[in-house]
């Protein structure tokens, strides 16, 4: 009787053993990358959780460098940012991609970032080139959050769609639009920098009060509004949306016809060309890297056109190198946004928090 | 003396447990948060709590939880009678289904549950009523996400209540409103107890819920520090509140064990298996009722995601099903849906294995009632329902890279983080079994010479091993089902079933929200089949295993099946 209670305890011991020793061993046989004295032929991407690029492009590099890639996402933009800065004295990674303009401060003010001037860069234009002087950050892409319209609705309504921010406080636009709660959701955090580019510090608050008078409803995350609330995507149709107007992407129209058999002449979804704020994503090799040549050679491989040329398809995003093409579904239907409204980074560091907290009191 | 010893010898894992992947990871970030050179920065906690807009959340979380905590008992506890006690064709797959919302991820469910409350919805199109915007809304989504955990925690113990008591009341001349109150009640306290502060703290951090269908103007506290710490990136306000939810949820583990000091007793148990029977007179009522709000409140918002899945482009089909087995085939960001369904799989036994060996280790140190120490490490365990689940990934990142804990890029954070959350389950969901095992029963085996572990194995086990199925459940189901640490830690690409629907949902296009839906069905069918299949050998051991008491004739037949007739001596009689 005690013996096999004995026998029992010892097997226990043994499996508490066992598991202490995969712990340690899981422990010690990750993360120590480049630490072994070889250079490592790894590079780790730390990225958030929409990063995405094509298994075929990412081979590519590999048989072009050496390197292969390993990506870890946490989060969405701000969040992979924040953990990023948190754990800067000792980073998980080489290469950071992922932050936008408007986190572009935060992150440089935190250090995050070594300078790299990548191969490539003479073939990006110099507006998107936000820290030129440094080159701590390179500009990889483009996303313009714009509103979005269905095209249903205003054609068997006879109204011609909104195309400005002037626009949507129009009467005829009374109770059309569905927008973010700019405090949890990054369009909508969006589309208010792009009424303050517009209208200026002094006036955005007017008009926010009377895109309000006219009906404006605000949800807290951009799958609510664009998936349950807007009229135009197949998943709001499906949900019952009655709202015709939402804040999305330049990209939603092409992506509402991807895997749509056979394809129609044009998108169910449209774009009001003048109401929108670019987002530029940049990466960066980060500080500390245990693999800087990797990392670098991950950043110029970014600009490459075979990066590049995968991008739209895999992010819904722009390309930011002259000469990328874009996938023939872009070219078809999706808009161009040849003025965008932006912000300096800086300036969205220095005031982010009092427009939100303004924001919050005068819409909710 | 030397139960001391071993009582602390059970508690000492736990409690290291916690020590490494709860305390030090929360202390890591609160204290990053408050401590800037050197020096302590209190001062912030004033200057938060006088913030209006901040007391403001406060309320709203305390009191949006306490109302949704009533009212998921009111509508659960009857269920939890019906599915304890009666019998009733597809019982088993009914119960597994319930707790399917508890897995899903909320944006799924909430958008489904729109559909319940929303325009054109159910009470729309009955009564021209939409409850989306008003706090009706996150109510009744709180109790169709914590139904299954009434249902469970407080079924698991009333199948196992002795029904001859009550009987035994009723002969005696109790009317049956007056044998439920003084003879049923009390002996369901602990576990109805146990299971509101589970759904009240639940309902406390919810997150989803209160996004989608509380509008932007209602936030609780969870929702405040996430936008804090991965938003706003204010780690001192973020802190400051983590600290908050910490003496709210601590104020409410307190009443809870105040409430229960006096209430735990020792009970009659016997075979869950012997006291279902099949309905009779008001019983048909109630269980019809039952049902129905079942099928109301918790089939028909499923029914409406799976009818989503399938209603593809061209009517309905299998289009979407189609789509995600192309998925993954030149792409980092979509993984096929097995490798997913694997992934999740694989974290979830892990979790639930942890969840329930910590988790068991607990609830035995903790089942004979001890000294205020004992009842401070109880709350301790539940510390982690009520904590943020930014906070605890957060914490984990800045805490668990240097050796010998460095964790930081290993897989093994996953199911950690969600075991956090399992364990609690198991402790309350086995706790009241265990104090109810009668004392004398573990006093007589010590006498014919058996040893604590013994003793433990040989009454405990078996009486608990229905508990432990269900605990194990819930384990399961909970890191399934669970999304916020395990989104907040990056790691290599292993994406669950969560985290791949929520990917899914985060692109435009009409292929990807039907591919959403049509995961989100895999997940909900994935969830009833493990629960299925995980309670069936643990439930059915207990009914077949009988406590080795020198004497005793191993395998008894009559409880070894259910349909028996429940003339057959109960193991409590054998046992005598």
């Amino acid at each position: 009787m005690t013996s096999t209670i004995r026998r029992r305890a010892a097997g226990a011991l043994v499996l508490a053993a066992a598991a202490a020793t995969v712990l340690a061993g899981c422990g010690s046989g990750s993360g120590s990358g480049g630490a072994s004295g070889k250079p490592s032929k790894t590079v780790t991407v730390v990225s958030h959780d929409s990063f995405a690029a094509s298994k075929s492009v990412l081979a590519q590099f590999t048989k072009e460098t050496g390197y292969t890639v390993k990506v870890l996402r946490g989060g969405d933009a701000g969040a992979a940012v924040n953990q990023a800065i948190l754990t800067k004295d000792d980073p998980r990674g080489d290469v950071f991609f992922g932050v936008d303009n408007t986190l572009l401060s935060r992150a440089l003010d935190n250090g995050l970032f070594d300078p790299y001037t990548a191969k490539g860069l003479d073939q990006v234009p110099a507006d998107v080139q936000l820290d030129a002087a440094k080159h701590r950050v390179t500009p990889i892409d483009t996303g313009d959050v714009c509103v979005n319209y269905d095209r249903g609705y205003f054609s068997s309504h006879h109204l011609a769609p909104p195309q400005t921010f002037a626009d949507l406080v129009k009467p005829q636009y009374k109770n059309l639009l569905v927008t973010e709660n700019v405090s949890t959701s990054s369009p909508g955090l969006a589309f208010l920098l792009g009424t303050i580019a517009t209208y200026g510090d002094q006036h955005w608050q007017t008009y926010w009060k009377q895109l309000k008078a006219n009906g404006v409803k605000v949800v807290d995350s951009w799958e609510q509004a664009y998936d349950s609330d807007f009229s135009g995507s197949a998943a709001g149709r499906k949900a019952g949306g009655d709202r015709p107007l939402t804040v999305s992407y330049a990209s939603s129209p092409p992506a509402e016809v991807v895997g749509v058999n056979p394809p129609p002449a044009q998108s169910p979804v449209g774009v009001s060309t003048g109401t929108c704020f670019r987002q530029i994503e940049f990466a960066g090799l980060l500080h500390g890297a245990k693999n800087p040549a990797g990392g670098k050679a991950f950043i110029d491989f970014m600009l490459s056109k075979t990066f590049q040329q995968d991008m739209p398809l895999q992010m819904y995003v722009d390309p930011v190198v002259k000469g990328a093409k874009e996938p023939a579904v872009f070219t078809k239907y999706g808009a161009k946004i040849a003025h965008p409204t932006t912000l300096p980074p800086a300036t969205i560091a220095d005031r982010r928090d009092d427009w939100v907290k303004t924001w919050n009191s005068l819409v909710l | 003396m030397r139960a001391a010893l071993v009582r602390g010898g059970l508690a000492a894992v736990p409690l290291a447990f916690f020590a490494a992947f709860f305390a030090y990871p929360v202390a890591a970030i609160v204290g990053r948060g408050l401590r800037e050179g050197g020096h302590w920065h209190l001062g912030r906690i004033g200057d938060v709590l006088g913030d209006g807009s901040v007391r403001h959340v406060l309320w709203f979380t305390c009191w949006q939880a306490a109302a949704s905590t009533a009212l998921t008992l009111a509508v659960a506890l009857p269920a939890a009678y019906v599915f304890a006690r009666l019998d009733f064709p597809g019982k088993r797959v009914l119960r597994a289904v319930v707790t399917v919302p508890f897995v899903l991820p909320t944006v799924v469910a909430g958008s489904a549950f729109l559909a319940l409350l929303g325009r054109g919805g159910l009470t729309d199109s009955l009564f021209g009523v939409r409850l989306d915007t008003s706090v009706w809304a996150i109510l009744i989504a709180h109790v169709f996400f914590n139904y299954a955990v009434v249902v469970r925690t407080v079924g698991g113990l009333w199948a196992q209540l002795d029904p001859r008591q009550e009987e035994a009341a009723r002969m005696l001349g109790a009317g049956r409103l007056t044998a439920f109150r003084r003879v049923v009640l009390p002996a369901l306290a602990p576990s109805v107890a146990a299971a509101a502060v589970m759904v009240y703290l639940f309902t406390f951090t919810s997150f989803g819920v209160v996004q989608i269908l509380g509008g932007p103007t209602r936030a609780t506290l969870e929702v405040e520090i996430y936008r804090q710490t991965a938003e706003i990136f204010d780690l001192p306000t973020a802190a400051v509140l983590t600290l908050v939810q910490f003496v709210a949820v601590a104020a409410i583990l307190a009443v809870h064990a105040w409430t229960l000091r006096r209430r735990e007793s020792a009970l009659r148990l016997v075979d869950a298996g012997a006291t279902g029977h099949r309905p009779r007179g008001g019983e048909r009522a109630l269980l019809a009722g039952v049902l129905a709000v079942v099928a109301v409140l918790i089939l028909l918002p499923l029914g409406v995601l799976a009818a989503r899945s399938f209603d593809g482009p061209h009517g309905y089909g299998l289009d979407f099903y189609r789509a995600l087995g192309s998925v993954g085939d030149d792409s980092t960001f979509l993984v096929p849906p097995v490798q997913a369904v694997g992934n999740s799989l694989r974290y979830a036994a892990v979790a639930a294995l942890i969840a329930l060996v910590i988790g068991g280790l607990a609830a035995a140190a903790l089942t004979r009632r001890a000294g205020r120490l004992m009842r401070g490490f109880d709350a301790l365990l539940m510390l982690p329902l009520g904590t943020s689940a930014v906070t605890v990934g957060f914490g984990f990142l800045i805490s668990l890279d240097k050796p010998p804990l460095d964790l930081r890029d290993s897989w093994l954070l996953v199911p950690l983080a969600q075991a956090l959350v399992g364990v609690p389950f198991v402790v309350r969901v086995m706790l009241p079994v265990l104090r109810a095992v009668d004392q004398r029963l573990r006093e007589a085996a010590a006498v014919l010479g058996a040893s604590p572990a013994r003793v433990w194995r040989e009454i405990d086990l078996p009486m608990a091993a229905r508990a432990a199925g269900v605990a194990a459940g819930f384990a399961f189901a909970v890191s399934l089902g669970e999304f916020g640490a395990t989104v907040f830690i990056a790691r290599p690409d292993s994406p669950t079933l969560p985290v791949a629907v929520a990917r899914l949902l985060g692109r435009a296009g009409g292929t990807n929200y039907g591919q959403a839906m049509a995961l989100s069905t895999v997940l909900m069918v994935v969830c009833a089949v493990c629960l299925l299949i995980l309670e069936v050998p643990l439930s059915s051991r207990a009914a077949t295993r009988t406590p080795a008491v020198p004497g005793t004739p191993p395998g008894d037949g009559p409880a070894a099946d259910p349909a028996a007739p429940r003339t057959a001596p109960t193991r409590e009689e054998v046992l005598r």
